[in-house]
């Protein structure tokens, strides 16, 4: 399964939430690649992948791709990783 | 997690006056260039990603991560604590309004990630963000980010 964390720059919020996306995917037992991405790259990359990870603001920017978008709130927020990923697996 | 994120703060700033989120960009930008991590052209830079992204550098409630790209304006990279007296709006609606602004530089894509890793620590850490929201000095600061980095020892 492949997984992008997408953000404007592709350095900061998108690396934290790769991080936290890779801990909820332990804990769940699902084997999964996340990939850190910026807006530039995402769009390709999105293409590709399965599931994409972001905020509702560059939820918006991204436009339409084919992967299923989580928009998340809280990066540190593990649970509301947890639930929001979990739905969109089942 | 053995990295004190202290160590890898180039300013810290507690109860900083900020006027609005221009201004608690730059206080964060100010903290960059103080410690040798970015130039002003940087905090400029950081200001240009929040116009052209709009505000999702509020990652989480009260909490702001500004950074842009790596650049020639972005030295020896590193991060910044600012910490406001009084919140400001930065226009997320799930994550207004900003307490708290960590500025971040970095000259590439791999090589904050220790860093990173840190900050993710610390600030998935509710008990220690509500000491760290207290903070009112850089000491206080230093002495909370000081014993996460030992007890995750």
């Amino acid at each position: 399964m492949k997984i992008v964390a997408v953000c404007g720059m592709g350095i900061g919020t998108s690396v934290l939430l790769k991080m936290n996306a890779e801990k909820v995917l332990a804990k769940l037992g699902i084997d999964a690649d996340v990939e850190a991405a910026d807006m530039g790259v995402a769009r390709g990359a999105a293409q590709m992948a399965e599931i994409v990870l972001t905020s509702a603001e560059l939820a918006e920017e991204l436009g339409d791709v084919p992967a299923e978008v989580i928009v998340i709130k809280n990066f540190f927020d593990l649970d509301e990783i947890t639930e929001k990923l979990t739905a969109a697996l089942e | 997690m053995t990295f004190n994120l202290a160590e890898a703060l180039s300013s810290i700033v507690t109860q900083a006056d900020a006027a609005d989120w221009r201004a608690a960009i730059r206080l964060a930008g100010d903290g960059l260039v103080a410690g040798g991590a970015a130039t002003e052209a940087y905090t400029d830079e950081m200001i240009a990603a929040v116009e052209q992204h709009g505000p999702y550098i509020v990652i989480a409630p009260g909490i702001a991560l500004a950074h842009s790209r790596p650049s020639p304006a972005v030295l020896t990279g590193g991060l910044s604590w600012v910490s406001l007296a009084r919140p400001v709006e930065f226009g997320n609606a799930a994550n207004d309004p900003v307490s708290l602004v960590i500025g971040l530089a970095a000259v590439d894509h791999d090589a904050h990630l220790q860093v990173m890793r840190a900050l993710a620590g610390v600030l998935s850490n509710s008990s220690a963000m509500e000491r760290l929201h207290a903070a009112t000095t850089p000491d206080d600061v230093r002495v909370v980010l000081g014993e996460l980095a030992t007890a995750a020892a």
